[in-house]
């Protein structure tokens, strides 16, 4: 085991150092530059324009460039956004808690309805609920985020007055010096009402953004239990006269469950990222929104050290992924 | 520490109580301010949080209008020869405290100096902090112009000028004019963290910061103080809500009471809403086609002429504004003073402008006309807006290629004096002077740069540079109106719109006014029981 997890740390240095290389560029290939992007129909002066480009090191050959900005990464130092003129590490970490804490919500959410979801529609193939369940979970998988959120916003809230439109709580809650974890902080704030608040509030986002995945998981495990149902063992178990329970939820979804895992670990990196519209449109102060709004400001520091960022959080995820399947399947240890 | 748990606990006990039973107004804004330092940061929404609300300027635009009226000056003198601005300041205006910060004198001329010297100065300690480019205070020359600042006594300020400059008032009450306290400039360099100016903001204007959670929620209370009497409301709320759809169900559910920036899809059903109300006003901009005049055949004033009248604007309006514009005939907007009304603009007419091509000697012409990639509140949609500008002049004989590039490039290939085709673009005003409209774009300094359409008319340029050096408003108003004639006889460009501004509130809100600089303040503004 200790040598699995060795060797898995030690891809981790070259990804890492692709992953600047490949940031830093990234945003450098997109046509226009950050300075005129900011001035915009008020323009610069010739000279102001040097200035400016002397100030943030653009009058700089590009490979010297990157040497300063992989020297000061190096040290800790992620740069300061053009724009906020604040250090991009703690723009980044007051923004997290928000997306990751919509991003779990979201994950539990499809984990918990898939999954039962997924086994039933296999145990009950080409019956009624196999084909409902699977024709919602293709529209959930095609249906555009956007259109799903403001659908829900008008009916659940606008219309029925369920669940408020947007935000993270009610305005009437306010805690000095948050986690930035709204159920966390409103609970213990001790606040009468604040954590049931946060929770209404939850509940439209993480069901948007859960909905993708939950079609993913629930289609995903269909496939993996009906793979397996069909196996040898399982036609030996029943031979056995084991009861269909023990069969279905000891023997073949534990089995089952190895591909799901690949797709949960994969969706996490999806979700942090893809939560931009998500965060739009519910007003959520997470990194999606702030990403998305540096690459049209083409605010060089934040694009390139918020995807450095989020990288080492996939891949930390990824490495969690990979030994978690180690637990659960002996087999990929001892490969 | 455990002081401080005890503190923590009064405050959020107090803001709670406090929420119960005071007036809030909750704004649904559009986006995110840079930060709260006004002179760092050039966008409106920025403007919105911080100069506004916390801030206030020598002198102040007059809600609602482009005029001037006294702000932390009582009053002021402009010497004979206009070199010499003399500023009085309002005796016993109090800067807001904060946790950190608790001013120990009123607001007097060192803090005026201290405002605009961080930005002019470079060995001022503030000159450098939060990577401060002073973005305004460069783009509206203030480095060349401003010589001196004197101070005469505690209340007295004096600015001395380089050369005489009319829109310098209106310059005073932009935001990054915005006054600053040097105690608390001065106590935060001590500290060692002189960024808290724009993190923590310490002002004169009629609410003070909170707190700020970023991306989410800015609040404020009212500045108790405050020098012209305290706000109708007690606590404002900002609840950042990007999206507009989501603005529009947030106020229908109350969950705000203001928001700005509605969909031109939603206007009719917010209008038929009963627990709404809509203003609206022309905005201060105005969106044009520039002809490049220095190219043949966009030298002749005469093809110039007839390429206007060939264009439908009406059209154009209905289509791509949907309703939310209005035809320009100006290169200024109607909210500005010295708009000439009187000015005709060039009737569509097809069949006219047919002829007089042809009478020019100008057949089978080609042209490109380039389409912005971005959305502007003067031009919507660029792209479509050319389209429909090409089958118009196809009916006139005119073949017309569109062309588009990324913004940043748009924006610095559009200046080149040896451009090929038509631009579309436009201009929003920052302080509502005709100058910032009329020299910046039209004038002949501005020919390879700001000015889209490289003309310099010598007819024009002397009536503009006339109306800057004097301060006397009505001299100023016939030159501008003159001007305006000699631009339209002329036509460098095609004038095609004003966006018209729309600003749903609730029912219950009561003295909101809007601004024809485009801004939104909430002093004076209160909610009905």
């Amino acid at each position: 085991m200790l040598k699995f997890i060795l060797t898995r740390l030690a891809t981790f240095l070259p990804t890492f150092f692709g992953v600047t290389l490949i940031a830093f560029a990234f945003i450098r290939l997109l046509p226009g530059d950050p300075i005129i992007v900011m001035a915009g129909e008020r323009g610069v002066s010739p000279e102001r324009y040097q200035e400016l480009l002397h100030k943030f090191n653009f009058d700089k050959p590009i490979w010297e460039q990157y040497i300063y900005y992989l020297n000061s990464v190096l040290h800790g130092d992620l740069g300061d956004s053009f724009v906020t003129k604040k250090p991009v590490v703690e723009e980044f970490f007051a923004l997290f808690p928000a997306t990751l804490e919509l991003s779990i919500c979201a994950m539990i959410f499809a984990v918990v309805l898939g999954l039962p979801a997924g086994v039933i529609a296999a145990v009950n193939r080409g019956k009624i609920f196999d084909r409902t369940l699977m024709s919602a979970a293709l529209v959930g998988y095609s249906m555009p985020i956007f259109w799903w959120a403001l659908l829900l916003i008008i009916v659940v809230s606008g219309k029925l007055g369920l669940t408020p439109v947007s935000g993270r709580i009610s305005l009437m809650y306010y805690f000095k010096d948050p986690t930035g974890f709204m159920l966390w902080d409103s609970l213990a704030s001790g606040q009468k009402g604040a954590f049931a608040s946060a929770l209404q509030h939850l509940i439209l986002p993480t069901i948007v953004l859960g909905t993708i995945p939950l079609a993913v998981i629930a289609r995903q495990t269909r496939s993996a239990m009906l793979e397996v149902l069909g196996e040898d063992y399982i036609r030996t178990a029943r031979a056995k006269g084991l009861s269909p329970l023990r069969i279905n939820g000891l023997h073949a979804l534990r089995n089952a469950l190895i591909p799901v895992v690949t797709v949960v670990g994969l969706m996490v990196g999806t979700l942090l990222t893809g939560a931009i519209l998500t965060e739009t449109i519910f007003s959520w102060p997470g990194i999606g929104k702030w990403m998305l709004d540096s690459i049209f400001r083409r605010d060089y520091p934040v694009v390139q050290s918020g995807l450095l960022l989020i990288a080492l959080i996939v891949m930390a995820v990824n490495l969690t992924v990979d030994l978690l399947y180690g637990l659960i399947n002996p087999k990929i240890r001892k490969r | 520490m455990k002081m401080n748990k005890f503190w923590l606990a009064t405050a959020i006990m107090a803001v709670t109580a406090s929420m119960a039973s005071a007036k809030t107004l909750v704004y649904c804004s559009e986006g995110s301010p840079e930060g709260f330092d006004p002179a760092l940061y050039t966008s409106g929404t920025t403007f919105d949080a911080s100069a506004r609300p916390i801030y206030n300027r020598l002198v102040e635009f007059t809600p609602g209008t482009t005029q001037i009226e006294p702000g932390l000056a009582e009053s002021w003198d402009v010497s004979a020869d206009g070199l010499e601005y003399t500023f009085h300041l309002r005796a016993g205006v109090k800067f807001h405290s904060n946790d950190s910060f608790t001013p120990s004198r009123d607001m007097n001329a060192d803090d005026v100096i201290f405002s605009f010297e961080r930005q002019q100065k470079e060995d001022n300690p503030y000159y450098t902090v939060s990577g401060g480019t002073w973005e305004y205070f460069q783009g509206m020359s203030m480095p060349d112009l401003i010589k001196e600042i004197v101070k005469v006594d505690d209340l007295t300020v004096k600015f001395v000028l380089n050369r005489p400059e009319a829109p310098m008032l209106a310059n005073m009450a932009m935001d990054f004019a915005s006054i600053m306290s040097k105690e608390y400039a001065d106590a935060m360099l001590a500290a060692g963290t002189p960024e808290m100016l724009n993190q923590a903001p310490i002002g004169t204007g009629p609410f003070q910061f909170v707190a700020y959670q970023k991306d989410a929620v800015i609040r404020y209370a009212a500045n108790a103080d405050y020098w012209a009497g305290k706000a109708a409301i007690d606590d404002l709320v900002f609840a950042i809500t990007p999206d507009a759809s989501v603005r529009y169900q947030k106020l229908q559910a109350n969950e705000c009471q203001v928001a700005p920036y509605p969909n031109p899809a939603d206007i009719d059903a917010m209008k038929a809403n009963a627990d709404l109300q809509m203003l609206e006003q022309q905005g201060l901009n105005v969106g044009y086609l520039a002809f490049n005049t220095q190219q043949p055949p966009f030298d002749n004033p005469e093809v110039r002429r007839a390429i206007s009248m060939a264009i439908d604007k009406q059209a154009i309006l209905d289509v791509v504004f949907q309703g939310a514009g209005m035809v320009a005939k100006n290169p200024i907007p109607p909210t500005i003073w010295s708009y000439n009304d009187a000015v005709q603009d060039y009737a569509f007419d097809p069949a006219a402008a047919k002829a007089m091509l042809e009478a020019a000697g100008v057949t089978d012409l080609s042209m490109k006309i380039w389409a912005m990639p971005v959305q502007r509140p003067y031009n919507p949609n660029a792209r479509r807006m050319a389209e429909l500008m090409q089958a118009d002049l196809a009916n006139v004989g005119v073949n017309v290629e569109i062309v588009s590039y990324e913004w940043g490039e748009y924006l610095s290939l559009s200046k080149a004096t040896d451009r090929d085709g038509a631009v579309l673009l436009g201009w929003t005003g920052d302080n509502g002077d005709p100058d910032n409209f009329l020299a910046v774009l039209l004038g002949c300094d501005g020919v390879g740069g700001s000015n889209r359409a490289q003309w310099c008319n010598p007819e024009f340029e002397d009536l503009i540079q006339r109306a800057k050096v004097t301060s006397d408003v009505a001299e100023r108003t016939a030159l501008y109106e003159e001007a305006q004639v000699v631009f339209k006889r002329e036509a460098p460009w095609v004038t095609i719109a004003h966006s018209v501004v729309f600003m749903p509130l609730r029912k219950e809100v009561t003295g909101y006014v809007m601004n024809p600089l485009g801004g939104h303040s909430f002093y004076g503004v209160d909610i009905a029981e």
